[in-house]
């Protein structure tokens, strides 16, 4: 195993600095997975506009500047483009060294939200507050943690050549990694993320090679988990609410269930081209609650359509679909933990957003990836797009 | 690059891999085709959903347009009046939700600050009256009586007052110039249903839950073109109720003016001959009945005899239309359609029937000679006729020995109509007709436009009645089940009759067309009808529809409507019979029975024609009809229960024929004096801007001088016009107090 070399990847080093050489056969630049940074430029982008064009006339949330969100957002993704290059630069390997540093790190941060320190926005105790207008979400973070560190305890000995799959006790030390994050997030309580996180070691556990009866056991805990946090009332009523609104949606329009019926009216209204953007009456008129975060897909099925909504779920598939060709490609078992966590992560939490805005999901807290707008949320997933990179660009490291 | 991994990867992970693959896609497919089936397939319903969610739609009211008489007066208009309201949006944009604002306001209107409150709030299942139960868009009244100094504190202090205004709205006033208020011709106002909301809500011109819809008369005939189009806003609102932006605005249009060709001075001249009349003939004897007569009800008809338009037209009882503004009480209601109301809502001009008597007999007269009977006879005028037993007098039981039908119309001989229409049915084959039976008296009767509406441009006109077989038939259908229950052979006369319909009620009997020959019996007529027929013999034989309209004017004056003169057919009879009958009844005004009415007419100037008709109604006094005609009017009046035709109503018809042509009791014309010598022909006069004209000493008089110059207007009128101007059904205090002294103050305040 030549883990080592990470960093004097053919095509990257300061020896080889023009631009033809960046580009040269089996540099950097060509081994990047373009579609994947292509996409999640264009959905930052398109993010960018729906996030305009919803809070642009919200004075009470954008200090009287319409460009206030849009500003931010943007700024949010060149910060988060930047951790990616960062990220690259550093490479997977390098940060898998790096795992029980994150991970304490990541931990401490979502206890700290349980202290004073910690705010609720939005009914979710999920933030810290940093002052400055910022706020800090350590619950994205921690995704990145628990893919991260489950990855490098499971594929450790496979990597190694020691085994072919990783054996029970190395599943067992790999979960009880997940859980001790995954309980203090649920505590907060921020179920939304818990579904991501759980969904998460999901995958991360069905990449791994782990036996199939971690699977269905892990499936089957799930759902007893649920059952009991239900019983238990660990969840607020606007959660329980959540649920019964999604499981009827004409109960109390005008309470539980407006969200959705405004979401679904919105996007409906869409048609195939959407009223414009700026031009949709749902979005201009605030019908729909939480627009430039958890509903801003409603801004693109109204104000774009189905054309528009359309061209969102195509670039979420684009990187998805590259994001398992990654997963499928690399040679080690880490690259492929670590991509497929990330595949899970990506992949639950779009159909989640999208899915609540379609009324086919109950509703939860969570943003759409690129999309939304929240600085948290930008820079986890810029960090993931990094990271899928560097498992794409270093994959033939034994070459 | 190669596809195959290098690494020993275990089948199990690689697929594993593709499950992840396969399930991340179809989550992202069913996404897709949710999406689909919102967007595309669901998309319109959506749509639609969404309009309704976000547009609001707030309507300002179109100010009614007037009616106006044909020299331009106004006989309905608006008064405007100083509405204070508040905007629900603005107030829920305060803090306080407008309450200091509001508390304010009460402090300048003089109102309790909790009143003002209340009257704001918007109505739910829980919330009381006072409350408002409109569109929380559209600005909520909270007085229309403020004075103008008040509405000027508002406005100057519009800083005060955020979303208060303070403005002029226009409310309808029947303004009754020089007395004259043509109260069922004008109709009424009343406000919308819920039916008629839920209508029209959807059209162009949706209603108003304040709006005022015509039901009768003019406002009900020219409703579509006095109502004006009322204008539409629609706003954009976002959750809130907040107006985000204006989505669609089409601006009120004001409604048309309406010009009629009432002429208010002739009008007043007509209202107050007919009241006179029938105060006078109450004061008469009635020898049949032995008390006086009741005069319960009257009406008269002044029509253009070349054009059927209506010059005046009067109904007595009569009110005041003012009542309806503004909602009217239950109180004013009873009086005006309860029981013992004899019903003033009635324009008895054309929703008035009755037997007409002798007016009637110009049509046997054309009928006769239509069905071959010489002009000139002569027939036997004797006192009496009998028909199987049963003796038919003659009136006043006088006889005039052989005469021509000329000098029968003149003299008003029954038994000369009687024996020629019994002749006729006889011809016709009596009581089992012919199979070609003629049926001339009946035909002659419909082709004169009776038992048919008129077309006057007014709702509600009635048919009257012809009793031909056709009619006897069905009535007896109808009928036949209450009279065979209630007839008894040899009981009381009542019971006698319905005996004898109950067994032969469906044929036309002998007396039938006895009775009918002279407008008697089953036969009904309205004086509108009259008055078609004898302007018809007045103009040459062209029955036109009578018209009150004459003209829809656009606000802006720019388009002109006019409503020309139609006619509905001509009179069954040669030029020949019509000059012959126009000239006995000529005679009727000089030598008959009208002519000690007409002692000292002009008649060489101005030719006089009349006809008398004293209807015998079972149950109850005469009715006295008088139908005359000039070359340019037509007048017919009567007046039910009231004695003689030319009795009762001959000095007043005479009187607006003095009126009209200037004429003094003792024949001298004074063409000052004359109303209308000529019928109006132009139209009120239009100015550029679109108002109209109207002379100036009718719109404005003070009281005094109005009672004086209307003294002037009636020089033969030997009573004091003052003394005698209130109708018991018009003295509402409150409408005159709000038509005259209050509106005018404030409009030169404010404006």
């Amino acid at each position: 195993m030549t883990g080592a070399n990470g960093f004097s990847v053919s095509g990257y080093g300061p020896q080889r600095s023009s631009w033809t050489r960046l580009f040269a056969r089996d540099s950097l630049a060509r081994r990047l997975d373009w579609p994947i940074l292509f996409s999640a430029i264009a959905l930052s982008l398109i993010g960018a506009a729906l996030v305009y064009s919803a809070t642009r006339n919200r004075t009470e949330l954008n200090q009287g500047d319409p460009y206030y969100f849009l500003v931010r957002h943007l700024l949010n993704t060149g910060i988060g483009f930047a951790l990616m290059i960062g990220t690259v630069w550093l490479g997977h390997r390098t940060l898998r060294t790096a795992v029980p540093i994150l991970y304490g790190i990541s931990v401490f941060l979502v206890l700290l939200v349980l202290t004073p320190l910690g705010a609720t926005i939005n009914g979710a105790h999920a933030w810290i507050v940093i002052g400055g207008g910022f706020s800090l979400q350590p619950s994205e973070f921690v995704k990145i943690t628990i893919i991260l560190g489950m990855a490098m305890l499971l594929a450790a000995r496979v990597d190694a050549g020691d085994k072919p799959y990783p054996d029970h006790r190395t599943v067992l030390q790999s979960l009880g990694l997940a859980v001790v994050p995954i309980l203090i997030v649920l505590l907060m309580p921020d179920l939304g993320s818990v579904m991501v996180m759980v969904i998460i070691v999901l995958g991360v556990l069905l990449a791994s090679g782990a036996s199939n009866r971690w699977i269905f056991g892990l499936i089957g805990t799930g759902a007893v988990g649920a059952i009991a946090v239900w019983q238990l009332g660990i969840l607020d009523e606007y959660q329980i609410n959540r649920f019964a609104a999604f499981a009827n949606p004409e109960l109390d329009p005008a309470g539980v269930g407006y969200n959705t019926n405004q979401a679904r009216i919105a996007i409906g209204s869409g048609g195939l081209f959407g009223t414009g953007l700026g031009k949709g009456s749902q979005t201009t008129g605030q019908f729909v609650p939480e627009q430039q975060t958890d509903f801003v897909f409603t801004v693109a099925g109204e104000e774009l359509g189905f054309v528009g909504a359309g061209l969102i779920l195509l670039l979420l598939g684009i990187v998805l679909w590259r994001a398992c060709r990654i997963a499928r490609e690399t040679t080690e078992l880490y690259g492929t933990i670590v991509a497929a966590g990330i595949i899970a992560w990506f992949a639950f939490q779009s159909f989640e957003n999208v899915g609540m805005t379609l009324g086919i999901m109950p509703v939860a807290g969570l943003p759409l990836p690129f999309v939304s707008y929240g600085g948290s949320s930008m820079f986890a997933v810029w960090v993931a797009v990094g990271l899928l990179q560097s498992i794409r660009v270093q994959r033939p490291m034994s070459a | 690059m190669t596809n195959i991994p290098e690494t020993g990867r275990t089948p199990r992970v690689q697929i594993r891999l593709v499950v992840i693959q396969i399930l991340v896609l179809s989550l992202l497919g069913t996404l897709g085709a949710r999406l689909w089936y919102l967007q595309i397939r669901e998309g319109d319903a959506y749509a639609k959903e969404a309009s309704g969610n976000h547009v609001q739609q707030v309507v300002s009211p179109a100010v009614r347009g007037s009616i106006l008489d044909a020299r331009g007066v106004p006989i309905a208009d608006n008064e405007t009046r100083l509405v204070v309201s508040a905007s629900r949006t603005d107030l829920l944009k305060m803090k306080d939700d407008g309450k200091a604002v509001l508390s304010k306001l009460a402090g300048v209107l003089g109102l309790k600050a909790k009143d003002v409150i209340e009257k704001v709030r918007l109505c739910d299942s829980k919330t009381p009256q006072p409350c408002w139960n409109g569109s929380p868009y559209q600005p909520i009244p909270v007085t229309d009586e403020a004075t103008p100094k008040q509405a000027l504190q508002i406005r100057e202090r519009a800083e005060d007052f955020p979303g208060i205004t303070a403005e002029p709205q226009a409310v309808r006033r029947y303004a009754a110039p020089g007395e004259a208020n043509t109260a069922q011709v004008l109709g009424y106002l009343s406000p919308v249903t819920d039916e008629e909301i839920t209508k029209a809500k959807d059209t162009d011109s949706p209603y108003l839950r304040s709006d005022q819809v015509g039901r009768s008369g003019l406002e009900r005939q020219y409703d579509k073109a006095l109502r004006g189009k009322a204008g539409v806003t629609r706003y954009e609102v976002d959750k809130l109720g907040r107006v985000i932006g204006q989505a669609k605005s089409d601006k009120a249009e004001p409604g048309a003016n309406v010009v009629t060709s009432i002429d208010s001075r002739v009008q007043r001249v007509a209202e107050y001959e007919l009241n006179q009349a029938m105060k006078d003939a109450r004061k008469e004897l009635d020898r049949n009945t032995g008390e006086n007569y009741k005069a319960d009800s009257g009406a008269v008809v002044v029509m253009e005899a070349k054009t059927g338009r209506v010059v005046a037209m009067a109904s007595n009882p009569s009110y005041d239309p003012n009542a309806w503004v503004g909602g009217i009480s239950g109180k004013d209601y009873t009086r005006l359609t309860g029981k013992d109301s004899n019903y003033p809502l009635l324009n008895r001009a054309i929703q008035g029937q009755s037997a007409p008597g002798s007016v009637f007999k110009v049509i046997p007269t054309a009928a006769a000679v239509n069905a071959g009977y010489s002009f000139d006879g002569p027939y036997q005028c004797s006192s009496s006729y009998s028909v199987g037993g049963q003796v038919f007098k003659n009136f006043e039981s006088k006889g005039y020995g052989p005469i021509s039908l000329g000098r029968a119309l003149e003299v008003s001989c029954d038994t000369v109509f009687y024996r020629l229409s019994h002749e006729e049915w006889k011809r016709d084959g009596g009581i089992k007709p012919n199979k070609n039976a003629g049926d001339w008296f009946y035909k002659t009767a419909h082709q004169f436009g009776l038992g048919k509406e008129t077309g006057i441009d007014l709702p509600n006109e009635v048919t009257g009645r012809v009793p031909d077989r056709q009619w006897k038939q069905d009535y007896w259908k109808a009928n036949k089940d209450a009279w065979c229950k209630y007839g008894k052979k040899g009981g009381t006369y009542a019971q006698q009759i319905a005996y004898e319909n109950c067994l032969e009620g469906n044929r036309l009997r002998a007396g039938d067309s006895v009775n009918y020959a002279i407008g008697q019996g089953d036969t009904l007529v309205t004086p509108i009808q009259m008055a078609t027929i004898y302007g018809a013999i007045s103009n040459g034989g062209t029955l036109y529809d009578p018209t009150v309209g004459k003209a829809i004017v656009s606000p802006d004056g720019k388009t002109v409507q006019e409503i020309k003169p139609k006619s509905h057919g001509k009179l069954p009879m040669t030029q020949q019979t019509l000059s012959e009958i126009d000239g006995a009844l000529e005679g009727v005004a000089t030598r008959g029975t009208a002519a000690w009415r007409f002692g000292g007419w002009p008649q060489d100037e101005i030719p006089m024609h009349a006809k008398t008709g004293t209807a015998e109604v079972y149950g109850k006094q005469t009715t006295s009809w008088f139908t005359t005609y000039t070359e340019d009017y037509t007048v017919v009046m009567t007046i039910s229960q009231g004695g003689t035709g030319s009795g009762a109503s001959g000095p007043a018809v005479r009187k607006i024929y003095n009126a009209l042509y200037g004429v003094s009791e003792d024949g001298a014309i004074d063409k000052k004096k004359a109303l209308l010598p000529e019928p109006q022909k132009s139209l009120p006069k239009i100015e550029k801007d679109g108002s109209i004209d109207s002379p100036k000493a009718e719109a404005y008089p003070p009281p005094k001088d109005e009672q004086a110059s209307e003294e002037g207007q009636q020089p033969v009128n030997g009573d004091n016009p003052a003394a005698t101007v209130p109708d018991p059904n018009t003295g509402n205090n409150r409408d005159t107090r709000r038509r005259t002294a209050r509106p005018k103050k404030r409009r030169r305040t404010l404006t």
